[in-house]
């Protein structure tokens, strides 16, 4: 597999982002490699698909997706159904949030992903090739961290990832140990590397198993809960580390339960639901997709909810000072003037937009509900 | 995090042939890093020691060992006359039970181990491949049973020359052999031994793909090796005793006849490999299809 060429790379791949902390995401637009922006989904009336002969999309699009899976299903040997028919789409140069509550079947797919279980149904294709038939091509290109690290206590950081590297047939033994010191020095453990690893922090494992994933330069980093157990300042870091990850062309495939993560640092993102793909797509579509909220603040609620109510505002709830409705599809410009003009005295008019943690309450809450 | 640049173009990344054996040299050097391997190999350094001591005691009215009335391990009343014979004492004493047991420990452990602790999950995604790391496993596991029956041989062999004179040696047949000759059969004593332990290490390799429970794997092959060790005890079951691993292992003796009498060494090195071929095979297939989701 050669690398993409600079045209084939999604121009938006590196994520756009919001300040730190600022409520809102501004929408940059779908990248380009999405054709069909964001799909949805019910967990009922899908239509099935066969489960070998899946059809594999355009290949243009294929092309450009990291990630493929069509009816991936899987059923452990208990019976449990952990992974449902699942069509992922992860687009090149994306940073590609998978979301969903605990039991969903995140790990589950994870792990279909990098070959380590067999699927009961479904295909995937990572980096164009099928898994777990092109492992030895494909997961060399990739780096991974699945249901947190796993250590050899009785070894030092350090040797460690060199056991690690030495795992890998493609991974040169000449630049075993630069590489080695460059991922410790990349996750802020350069000082610890001597130090056994039973005597890690939680903070500093999860730390080495993310230096694990970055020997090499990779194509595809698949993190599962990446700032498990990290301190706010190392989430900070790995948020920083997986921007420049992206910034250099690398996807990243990312579960968390961590909303506003994901808000943060990805451009896209799959909502997960008793193993079922619930909806997919840009982060800022997806965050679109739950309604926000038209606030007015204003000493005078009544007047306001009565103007508000006649310029076709639904849902108008007035509390103490505060004014709130269905944000209207009119100019935010004219709703102000026609307050003014009422003789409401406006101490303030935004519009809250709904954060991802609303769509995916609402994606994955009781009752749900997709619109549209 | 400072900023390293690592951003090899992937192109350049053609693997040399020699680079695959990286992974073998990391578990060799693993397997000797941990303190169990360390602690089993003490172990069956210090048995040399205590026979040898044992002797020493017992001797020193000037009375041979054992009475010589059979009891004891092979050779053992030789040991006050030629301290070389301790290193076969020693094997004959550690054979059935100390030496396949640290073996079934190391092999048992060598796959539900890593199982266990998730680190394998992590060596097949680097990606080790599921029949390269078994191979590297049980070429480790083989290289512990060198390793092994050497530190006995060795222990035995420092013990016998601190404790008791060394020289010529009668040969079970009552021919005299060198010094010399006597040391270079020793050493293919040692390597028969260490061949007669490939058995069980491919039961144990086999038993540990079974398995996401280390512990389990080791005490599932040890175990096994004590029932097949009493089957092969019991008169009335002498129709399968051909058949178990164990059976052959004590004709390493045969070697210190003039001649060297084969028959029974050719039929132990035999049944081991067929042995090492089941159950490697099983261990493969198992292996090579199992869901790994620890
Ligand atoms: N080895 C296993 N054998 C049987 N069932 C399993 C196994 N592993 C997971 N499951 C089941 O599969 C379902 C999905 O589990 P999975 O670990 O994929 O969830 P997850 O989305 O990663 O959850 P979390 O957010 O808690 O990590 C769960 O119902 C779980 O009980
Ligand atoms: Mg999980």
């Amino acid at each position: 597999m050669d690398e993409p060429s600079a045209a084939e790379r999604d121009p938006d791949g590196a994520p756009a982002l919001s300040p730190e902390g600022a409520p809102a995401r501004v929408p940059d637009g779908a990248p380009a490699t999405v054709p069909e922006g964001m799909t949805e989904r019910h967990g009922t009336g899908v239509p099935e698909r066969g489960r070998d002969g899946a059809p594999e999309g355009d290949p243009a699009a294929a092309r450009a997706s990291v990630i493929v899976t069509r009816g991936l299903t899987k059923r452990y040997r208990g019976g449990q159904l952990a992974v449902d028919g699942l069509d992922l789409t992860v687009p090149a140069g994306s940073v590609f949030g998978f979301l969903g509550p605990n039991g969903s079947g995140k790990t589950t797919t994870i792990r279909m992903l990098m070959g380590l279980i067999e699927p009961t149904g479904g295909t995937v294709r990572v980096l164009g090739r099928p898994m777990p038939r092109a492992a030895r091509t494909v997961l060399p290109q990739v780096g991974a961290l699945i249901e947190g690290p796993a250590l050899y206590g009785f070894l030092s950081g350090r040797d460690n990832l060199l056991r690690y590297d030495a795992a890998d047939p493609t991974a040169d033994p000449r630049t075993r140990r630069a590489r080695v010191a460059a991922a410790l020095d990349r996750v802020g453990l350069a000082a610890a590397a001597g130090k056994k690893a039973k005597a890690y922090s939680l903070g500093m494992k999860q730390r080495l198993g993310l230096a694990a994933a970055l020997l090499q330069p990779r194509r595809l980093l698949v993190l599962d809960e990446p700032t498990n157990g990290l301190d706010p300042q190392g989430m900070r870091e790995i948020r920083t580390l997986i921007r420049e990850l992206a910034a250099d062309g690398t996807t990243v495939f990312l579960s968390s339960h961590l909303l506003d993560e994901i808000e943060q640092v990805c451009t896209h993102a799959a909502v997960m639901a008793q193993g079922r793909l619930v909806v997919q797509g840009a982060v800022a579509d997806l965050a679109a997709g739950a309604r926000g909220l038209l606030v007015v603040t204003t000493p005078d609620a009544a007047e306001a909810a009565r103007v508000l109510k006649e310029l076709g505002v639904g849902d108008v709830t007035a509390d103490g000072d505060r004014v709130t409705g269905e944000p209207p599809d009119r100019d935010l410009a004219e709703v102000t003037a026609a307050l003014v003009t009422a003789g409401v005295r406006v101490r303030g008019l935004i519009v809250e937009r709904a954060s991802l943690e609303d769509a995916f309450v609402a994606l994955t809450g009781e009752g749900f509900d997709v619109a549209g | 995090m400072s900023r390293a640049d690592l951003q090899l173009p992937a192109a350049a990344r053609r693997p040399g042939p020699l680079w695959t054996f990286g992974l073998l040299r990391s578990e060799l050097f693993t397997t000797v890093r941990r303190w169990r391997t360390l602690a089993l190999l003490g172990v069956l350094a210090a048995v040399p020691v205590l026979v040898g001591i044992a002797v020493r005691i017992e001797t020193r009215g000037g009375a041979p060992a054992g009475g010589g009335n059979g009891e004891g391990p092979a050779f053992i009343t030789q040991i006050t006359n030629n301290g070389l014979f301790l290193v076969f004492t020693a094997l004959a004493a550690t054979l059935p039970f100390f030496l396949p047991m640290a073996v079934g420990v190391v092999a048992g452990d060598a796959i539900a181990g890593e199982a266990g602790a998730g680190t394998l999950r992590y060596l097949l995604v680097a990606p080790a491949g599921r029949t390269r790391l078994l191979l590297t496993k049980y070429t480790t596991v083989m290289a512990f049973c060198l390793l092994a029956t050497l530190v006995v041989a060795v222990s035995a062999l420092i013990v016998g020359a601190l404790l008791f004179p060394l020289g010529e040696l009668t040969t079970i047949s009552g021919t005299r052999i060198s010094f010399a000759e006597g040391l270079g059969r020793a050493l293919l004593i040692a390597l028969v031994v260490a061949a007669s332990l490939v058995g069980v290490a491919a039961l144990g390799l086999f038993v540990s793909t079974l398995t996401n429970s280390g512990i389990a794997a080791m005490a599932t092959t040890v175990g096994l090796l004590i029932t097949v060790q009493i089957v092969d005890q019991i008169p009335q079951l002498h129709a399968v005793q051909p058949y178990l691993f164990p059976h052959y292992w004590l004709s390493f003796a045969d070697l210190m006849r003039d001649p060297v009498y084969w028959d029974d060494l050719v039929r132990n090195l035999g049944l081991q490999g067929l042995y090492a071929a089941v159950f490697g095979s099983a261990a493969w297939a198992r292996f090579t299809a199992k869901d790994i989701s620890a």
